[in-house]
């Protein structure tokens, strides 16, 4: 362990800036409903990264990545799953009351370094960081990557959300099952658990394929990681947050990128 | 349709001999569509701030099997934010079939259940309706509730409501 954190002392010593973000499209749970009521709910959701919102067009979620904690804290499973050309379909049986959360999240290393005048681009865990040679690569740039996609469904009234405490994260004041069109909403968004400054933050609502211009609105969070989102049209909504900064590994500072999307359904007031 | 109606409350003291009762009159429209289904309605009483003072009535179709009229419950969608999604279903005295087009009168009465421990102040009464694969719509009808006279009052909806109005006896 002493070795693996020194290597990575000296890997992120010589790291320069992030390395470009890994994705490019949209990636977005979308339920059938986020609000439910009675004593049989359940749900179909749809899970995809597309262009347009949302339409699956691109590529299917993969269903062995996604979690899906109840309100009680307890993984629900899945139900029905089907992975298909475009995107992945699977149900969900909401037996407790209170807010689900359907989540894909993963946490991971971006490298770069150079072979002769070439730019390799590596991405694995920190046991293979180190196992396969790749901290003692010329130039190579560390960064710790995290990427959640989520979106919640409330059957009866809102339960309070649990952070996960890493990578990017949506929180209260206001619920993310409790929108309504014309309502201020005011989130905080959290790295690794704790209030972040100055996310980007972009919303886009659905439906973009009808309309000619995108229409996303740019946010920013303030000093204590608040933001205010208020739309003037109840429909679904992707919002996405990115932030770079450092985090803490085996105990030492290190890049970190950390990428963070939220769909969210506004109601009509 | 806006004016404020003076309401009367009754004195409410332990052994209280009059009851006052308090009557709404909820008119269902008879609509020609091909697909039909009753409406879904919730009447309750709102206070200045916007909450909930007294929860009256919410008709759903409560004699499904394994309670599966529940399900539409939060399309009855301002009541289901502002009280239904945190009750547990059904509830005596509130929970009832849905009724049929036409006028459709329900008592409550005003010695007894929430609407006793209303303080004086200004409210509304809230109708909202939601149909299967219909449309949705609220009417208001604001008042004050003091210590007075009798009091009515009446509004009207467009599509899914008809006339709506309330009676306060002593």
């Amino acid at each position: 362990m002493k070795t693996l954190a020194k290597r990575l002392l000296i890997a992120a010593a010589v790291a320069s800036l992030g390395v470009g973000a890994a994705h490019a499209h949209r990636a977005w749970f979308v339920p059938s409903s986020t609000i439910v009521s009675g004593e049989n709910a359940w749900v179909t959701i749809d899970g995809a990264v597309s262009n347009n919102l949302f339409f699956p067009d691109h590529v299917p979620m993969q269903i062995a990545s996604i979690s899906i904690t109840a309100p009680d804290g307890s993984a629900a499973k899945p139900e029905n799953a089907m992975v298909g050309k475009y995107r992945t379909t699977f149900d969900l049986k909401l037996d407790q009351k209170g807010t689900y959360r359907i989540a894909q999240a993963s946490t991971g290393l971006n490298a770069s370094y150079k072979e002769g005048t070439e730019t390799k681009r590596w991405r694995g865990s920190m046991a293979d960081f180190v196992s396969q040679g790749i901290d003692k690569k010329p130039g190579v740039e560390l960064t710790a990557t995290s990427r959640r996609i989520e979106t919640f469904v409330t059957n009866g009234a809102p339960t309070a959300l649990k952070p996960a405490g890493k990578g990017l994260e949506l929180a209260g004041a206001t619920h993310p099952n409790d929108l309504y069109a014309g309502e201020e909403a005011t989130f905080t968004m959290t790295q690794d658990g704790k209030p972040a400054a100055n996310v980007e933050i972009t919303l886009i609502q659905g439906g973009d394929r009808y309309r000619q211009e995108v229409g996303e609105v740019k946010l920013k969070t303030a000093a204590d990681g608040t933001f205010k989102m208020k739309t003037a049209n109840a429909g679904m909504y992707w919002l996405e947050a990115e932030a770079t900064g450092t985090t803490t590994m085996e105990g030492k500072s290190i890049k970190s990128q950390a990428m963070y999307v939220a769909v969210l359904e506004v109601l009509p007031s | 349709m806006r004016k404020l109606l003076t309401l009367a409350v009754p004195v409410v003291a332990a052994g209280a001999a009059h009851a006052g009762t308090l009557e709404i009159s909820v008119e269902i429209p008879k609509l020609t569509v091909s697909e039909y289904h009753r409406p879904y309605i919730a009447i309750w009483i709102e206070d200045a701030s916007g909450k909930v003072a007294a929860n009256l009535n919410v008709w759903y179709a409560t004699k499904l099997d394994n309670d599966e009229g529940e399900k539409w419950l939060k399309d009855i969608r301002q009541w289901w934010r502002r009280t239904g999604r945190g009750l547990d279903l059904p509830i005596d005295g509130v929970s009832s079939p849905t009724k049929p087009p036409g006028k459709n009168v329900v008592k409550f009465d005003t010695s007894s259940g929430p609407i006793a421990s209303l303080a004086p102040g200004d409210y509304k009464i809230i109708v909202e309706a939601s149909r299967e694969v219909g449309g949705k719509e609220l009417v208001e009808l604001p008042f004050k509730w003091a210590p007075g006279a009798d009091a009515t009052g009446s509004a009207s909806g467009k599509e899914e409501l008809g006339a709506i109005s309330f009676k306060l006896t002593k």
